[in-house]
């Protein structure tokens, strides 16, 4: 138990440097740009007011507003703060409501879409990989090129094809929005089905992608594993071809949820993506919103969260990682 | 080294892969020496003109010779094309109320259609319960197919310039053919016009081009540079590949994608060019490479020819030039092939969110696809706008896939089959 406390800590650590460090980049990265972003926003503001002196008190009660005319450290800890008490200061496209507010609504669609669909992404994937490598013949030659094929579409392209196909032409799911225009959330059967209904395409569009990439890997990490030596051994000992088909599923597993927490932000990105392609209430379409509106606090604080979110789940990923490989434990307690 | 290139040429995933991506290439490049059009000239007027050859009508009339070919479906199929759908429906709705049994209509069957109307409309019977308008409106219909039935020509007249009279100049018989290659304006669009009346094809080509140039870029940055860094971190070792590693992993668990946004987004609209998004995300997308490279690295450190090599006293660059390289060279190209595609879908990614290249002088494939996306041509069912741009994508990533499948097999036997 020691060895897998150590790693638990050491696990911790990383994560919460690295959540300082992007913190800190998610601050610094827009005020590093060139130019004045305030007198960016003041003079889309103050178009058509020809008065120098309005302008100038515009520009001023911005300066104050965003605190630019304080030192750069003192704005970080001002920053700091704010965000601690969940304050994100107000969005600038969707006036007067406040970021928190327009986050509160996007983030559980995101939670809800992307955390299920990568998941029965991943699985479904190491099973049809395990399956192409241990019975290979035509089942391998059908799958892994349709596999790589699917897996060299962007999310978003996936997110198009799907639209057209079901939504457009055959017409059996709706073609944007996380529940029907007509409806106002509650827990009604009406609302709760139309949630259902518009929920599939955006699923399944990120399930497929996953799909491909998880399939590739686990193909190759299998065949990798049914060349080794122990499954030979074991075949002469007489052991049960299940068996060592559970032996080799376990030891190919085991690099692929490494694979996972290491490509969770490259699929996190396409899903954003392909929310956007569905009009999906979730963070992408608000980062799409934000960037339309050049809302820099909304944009600022999206990012902000993908990061948090993807960072949590690479922990929980590792930690998990822990349990499963007892390898972990016996190097980190000698 | 050339029994090495002759080995992948022999992997089939290989070829095909590389076969693909050169016939991109070819027509990238030999396209534009036929056709010569600035790829963002606005043509079209309106929006999203179907694919096909257009000819010129004016010019079509003015063609040198008129042919006359007499075809015997040529009036049928001349009432085929202009027979409205509605006029159809409206055709079957009076002979239905007229009594012939609907099991007996087929409005797509025109022939047939046509001659149940001839057999059975009479234009001064009113049906029971028919209003006096529905009348008028139903000899209206019939009025425009004896129109379309019609055997007359039609008639060309220009305007006399004295008496502001129109005067008979020629007459279009319907057997009247022109050559299209005699006629003078013939436009081929083989992929339509999008939403801004842009030929789609010839703006493809061209987004095709710069987008694999931004793969090019920012694969050679990112490669370079996790090169340069593994290179260091896992020869050097000690505080430097602590210091690397640090880094390294930093960058590993913080999203690219949301460093790209934000990045992109600082830049600002005016100064982000096709190279300046390639350049970013080249900076941002090194840290496989550099953690590959590393680790092969670390492993050949201790080898003996490249003890032999320090105890000659060769100096840390020819070590790495003459030692080192060669062995990691081969996993250096397929980071570069797999950087290259997934600069490609990084760029298309930024595009669709409204963050890509400015969009005056240059088309990439992901600026193509998010003006598709925001005139919601994939809504309207206009295909041409947007699904060559992601069967292109598809495409060149999955011909950079096969080549690195390929490769790896033959640089991997037991992978092999």
């Amino acid at each position: 138990m020691k060895g897998y406390r150590r790693y638990f800590l050491n696990k911790l650590g990383w994560f919460a440097i690295t959540f300082v460090f992007a913190f800190i980049l998610n601050f610094m990265l827009p005020r590093m740009m060139p130019g004045d972003p305030v007198a960016a926003i003041v003079a889309r503001q103050a178009q058509g007011i020809s008065n120098p002196t309005g302008v100038q008190a515009i520009y001023e009660q911005y300066t104050e507003l965003f605190g630019t005319n304080k030192p750069m450290i003192e704005q970080f800890f001002i920053y700091v703060r704010n965000v601690l008490q969940g304050d994100f200061g107000f969005s600038f496209s969707q006036y007067p409501r406040t970021v928190a507010d327009v986050l509160a609504a996007s983030i559980w669609w995101t939670l809800m879409l992307q955390l299920p669909a990568i998941l029965v992404g991943w699985i479904l994937g190491n099973l049809l990989g395990a399956l192409a490598a241990y019975l290979r013949g035509g089942f391998d030659k059908v799958l892994m090129p349709s596999a790589l094929f699917v897996s060299s579409f962007p999310a978003f392209g996936m997110a198009v094809i799907l639209l057209v196909i079901f939504a457009v032409n055959l017409k059996w799911f709706p073609t944007s929005g996380g529940y029907g225009y007509n409806l106002i959330p509650s827990f009604t059967p009406a609302f709760i089905w139309s949630v259902f209904v518009h929920y599939q395409l955006p699923f399944w569009s990120i399930v497929l992608i996953a799909i491909g990439g998880q399939a590739i890997g686990m193909r190759s990490m299998s065949i990798y594993e049914l060349n080794a030596d122990y499954v030979k051994f074991s075949r002469f000992m007489g052991i049960k071809d299940g068996r060592i088909v559970a032996y080799v599923f376990r030891n190919a597993m085991l690099p692929q949820v490494t694979g996972l927490a290491l490509s969770l932000g490259t699929m996190v990105g396409g899903a954003l993506v392909a929310e956007i392609i569905f009009s999906y209430p979730g963070l992408g379409t608000t980062l799409l919103n934000g960037v339309m509106g050049q809302d820099y606090p909304l944009i600022s604080a999206s990012t902000l969260i993908i990061t948090f979110m993807v960072l949590t789940a690479t922990f929980v990923l590792e930690i998990l990682y822990g349990v499963i490989d007892p390898r972990i434990k016996a190097t980190q307690s000698d | 080294m050339k029994h090495t290139i002759s080995q992948i040429f022999r992997s089939g995933k290989f070829l095909v892969g590389f076969t693909i991506l050169m016939t991109v290439l070819a027509i990238v490049i030999i396209y534009p020496l036929i056709v010569r059009q600035p790829p963002l000239q606005i043509i079209g007027q309106g929006t999203f003109f179907p694919p096909g050859i257009y000819v010129s009508i004016y010019d079509a009339i003015n063609a040198p010779t008129i042919y006359t070919l007499n075809l015997s479906d040529a009036a049928a199929n001349r009432i085929e094309n202009r027979l409205s759908q509605d006029d159809r429906v409206a055709m079957k709705e009076w002979l239905v109320a007229y009594g012939v049994s609907e099991a007996e209509i087929d409005i797509e069957d025109t022939r047939q259609l046509l001659a149940l109307w001839e057999a059975n409309y009479n234009p001064d019977l009113r049906l029971p319960g028919m209003t006096f308008a529905r009348q008028r409106y139903f000899q209206r219909v019939n009025a425009a197919i004896n129109g379309l039935l019609s055997t007359e020509g039609a008639i060309i007249a220009v305007r006399n310039p004295e008496t502001g009279q129109l005067e008979e100049k020629s007459v279009v018989k319907q057997s009247d053919f022109a050559n299209v290659g005699q006629v003078a304006n013939v436009k081929w669009l083989l992929l339509g016009t999008d939403n801004f009346g842009r030929d789609v094809m010839t703006q493809l080509v061209a987004a095709t081009a710069v987008s694999l140039l931004i793969g090019l870029v920012a694969g050679l940055i990112a490669t370079t540079i996790g090169l340069v860094l593994g290179l260091m971190a896992g020869y050097i070792g000690g505080i430097v590949d602590d210091v690397i590693m640090f880094i390294t992993n930093l960058f590993t668990v913080i999203p690219t994608f949301v460093l790209l946004i934000l990045i992109s987004f600082s830049i600002g609209q005016d100064q982000r060019g096709a190279i300046t998004i390639a350049i970013v995300i080249g900076f941002t997308s090194w840290v496989w490479t550099a953690r590959a490279v590393r680790s092969q690295v670390f492993s050949l450190r201790n080898r003996d020819h490249v003890n032999l090599s320090k105890l000659s006293g060769h100096s840390l660059l020819r070590i790495i030039f003459s030692d080192i390289l060669p062995y990691i060279a081969s996993y250096v190209v397929m980071a570069f092939i797999l950087q290259v595609s997934s600069g490609i879908l990084a760029e298309a990614g930024l595009s669709i969110l409204g963050l890509g290249p400015r969009t005056t002088e240059t088309p990439t494939l992901g600026l193509m696809m998010n003006w598709a996306m925001i005139y919601q041509a994939h809504i309207l069912g206009n295909w041409w706008a947007y699904l060559p741009v992601l069967l292109t994508i598809a495409l060149i990533s999955f011909s950079m896939n096969l080549m690195n499948t390929g490769l790896d097999q033959v640089f991997n036997p037991a992978l092999r089959d």
